[in-house]
């Protein structure tokens, strides 16, 4: 069962558009996680609110929201289009940012959730030795959330291969741009005779979804072994 | 010197504590839980910021509220090993002795890893990870780690309180090594009397978020005023005593305390050899008479100082016989035999009560004593 060249295309872009998802949000994940865990300010829900609409809105409401704040005419699409010629809309960077956005509530619950978790007293061990508080978050911190990191990352990615609504409504339906697999396999649907393509696709999907289940998996034993001794 | 005063509310509780003390051998932090001890320290590394107050090691302020001055915790070069050891899970335990190391001065830096792997013997474990150690190997391990970033003054919060009896002893024989060896300043919190007596040179008892009383250590263990502070069992006295000869014969060795000769069981110490020994009040007993025929070995001639407060049906009575010794009677016995501040007494001490683990090496100023 060789793949053909629209296979291979939809699968190369599904994982470039989550790969880069998740390239891009893990940064502002972990730091925003870091806020919400350890911080008390005013405004403090309604950012906790903002990071979990895309959980609880429909995909496809995301997907517009998008394309009036970032497609050409939008405020910030055109600043980004005049300041740095950067075009979001009907691109497969367009469909990263989307999948970013609807993943980025799964992340950042995830490392949320290992922060609070995590031991503070060990942050305070290390400040009595001399440490300054940059050098204990990149020594302590960071190696301590990192399984909290890896699932987060695992969901987001995991995320990011199914999106489908937000893309769709944000970038459309190009081939070879914007044409992630979840799309392809809904175009096979939608043609007379494509329900061969379409089967085709589900198992790809099915064997990517089963691969990376298993990748996980081991790379969780390899942090925990890491971490415990 | 190091000097203390910090006052702050948490709730209920009140820390109004001020003390001064020689940053030199230990200073014990005593006092019962909830005394404030942990938070008293907590504001000398600078973990908690005091309302009010002062603190300075030698000539350097840490703290100063009217100043504005809070030096931060990694900037105040204090070690501080934890009750639980708080190891870094994620590194051998080599790292972890590492890890204050390049933030520490170069020319401040007086322990090699080498020297502190052999102090604290832990070259068998440096490649393992915390999570593999036992409960006393966590500690050496902490005490290492906190003595390799340097330290000008070493915190320790009951280092002892979460270890087994045997682990406890090994443990507190490496923290008086490193007392005598490496002379960094050790200030010791502890509501264990017997760690307290063995280890300190200077106690600061602690009680309510207050000081209670500070100084020497033989002089705040003598005192009856602080026992309901310090625990039931903790009553007793500290007796400066110097090896004086071995009874083969009897198993039986003399020291030479103020007041006369203190008989215990063999000790493995040379002639000369200066110690501490503790006796406990329970241990002591009083007669008006001088007892003739008696099993008792030790019997001192001395004078009542002071009569404590009733305590269920005994009281504490404190006798000079040259140094302060704590006894415990009852109190019918204290009327039947009609004592009084003044009244002269023969305080009996019986030679098996001192317990070998409460012996206390003195100061390393003898050049005839053998060990250390």
């Amino acid at each position: 069962m060789a793949l053909t060249p629209l296979e291979v295309e939809a699968i190369r872009l599904s994982l470039r558009v989550a790969g880069w998802a998740v390239l891009i949000s893990l940064p502002l994940g972990i730091a925003v996680a870091w806020l919400l865990a350890r911080y008390r300010f005013p405004g403090r829900e309604i950012l906790n609110g903002l990071v979990h609409l895309p959980l609880v809105l429909p995909p496809v409401v995301v997907g517009f929201v998008l394309l009036l704040l970032l497609g050409r005419q939008g405020p910030l699409g055109a600043w980004l289009d005049d300041w740095f010629g950067i075009t979001l809309a009907f691109t497969w960077q367009g469909a990263a940012v989307a999948s970013a956005v609807v993943s980025f509530p799964l992340m950042v619950r995830a490392i949320r959730l290992s922060i609070e978790g995590m031991d503070r007293r060990l942050e305070t061990a290390a400040r009595t030795l001399g440490a300054p508080p940059v050098w204990v978050f990149v020594t302590i911190s960071l190696p301590l959330i990192a399984p909290g990191i890896l699932t987060g990352v695992i969901l987001a990615f995991a995320r990011c291969l199914g999106e489908f609504g937000a893309t769709i409504t944000f970038v459309s339906n190009i081939p070879g741009e914007t044409r992630t697999l979840p799309l392809a396999l809904y175009t096979y649907t939608q043609v007379p005779g494509g329900l061969d393509g379409a089967f085709r696709l589900m198992v790809i999907a099915i064997v990517i979804a089963f691969a990376a289940l298993i990748g996980s998996e081991f790379l969780a034993r390899i942090v925990k072994r890491r971490l415990e001794g | 010197m190091l000097t203390v005063e910090a006052r702050l509310t948490r709730g209920e509780f009140t820390l109004d504590a001020s003390f001064d003390a020689e940053a030199d051998g230990v200073v014990a932090l005593f006092g019962a839980s909830g005394a404030g001890k942990t938070t008293l320290a907590d504001a000398i590394a600078g973990l908690v910021r005091p309302e009010a107050g002062r603190i300075a090691l030698e000539d350097r302020v840490l703290f100063d509220a009217e100043a504005g001055i809070d030096i931060k915790p990694e900037r105040r070069r204090i070690g501080y090993v934890f009750q639980d050891g708080r190891l870094f899970p994620h590194l051998s335990v080599r790292r972890n002795l590492l890890y204050g190391h390049r933030f520490a001065p170069r020319d401040r830096r007086y322990a090699t890893l080498e020297r502190i792997v052999t102090l604290l013997g832990l070259e068998a474990l440096l490649q393992r990870r915390p999570g593999t150690l036992s409960g006393g190997e966590r500690q050496r391990v902490a005490l290492g780690r906190a003595l390799m970033a340097q330290p000008e003054l070493l915190l320790m919060d009951e280092p002892l309180a979460a270890l087994d009896v045997p682990r406890k002893a090994q443990v507190i024989d490496y923290i008086e090594r490193l007392r005598d060896e490496i002379g960094v300043p050790i200030v010791f919190v502890s509501h264990a009397v017997d760690e307290v007596a063995r280890l300190a040179g200077t106690i600061v008892v602690m009680a309510g978020g207050r000081v209670a009383a500070a100084g020497p250590a033989a002089e705040v263990m003598a005192r009856l005023d602080l026992d309901p502070l310090a625990g039931i069992e903790a009553a007793g006295a500290v007796l400066d005593a110097t090896v004086q000869s071995h009874d083969a014969a009897y198993g039986l060795t003399e020291l030479a305390v103020p007041g006369g000769i203190l008989r215990v069981p063999r000790l493995r110490l040379a002639q000369g050899h200066r110690l501490r020994v503790r006796v406990r009040a329970r241990d002591v007993s009083l007669a008006t008479a001088e007892p003739r025929e008696t099993s008792v070995l030790n019997v001192f001639r001395g004078r009542v100082v002071e009569i404590g407060p009733r305590r269920g049906a005994s009281v504490d009575v404190a006798v000079d016989i040259g140094a302060r010794l704590t006894a415990r009677i009852t109190a019918r016995s204290a009327d039947t035999l009609g004592l009084a501040p003044g009244s002269e007494v023969y305080a009996l001490v019986k030679s098996v009560a001192v317990d070998p683990a409460s012996l206390v090496q003195a100061e390393q100023d003898n050049p005839g004593s053998e060990g250390g």
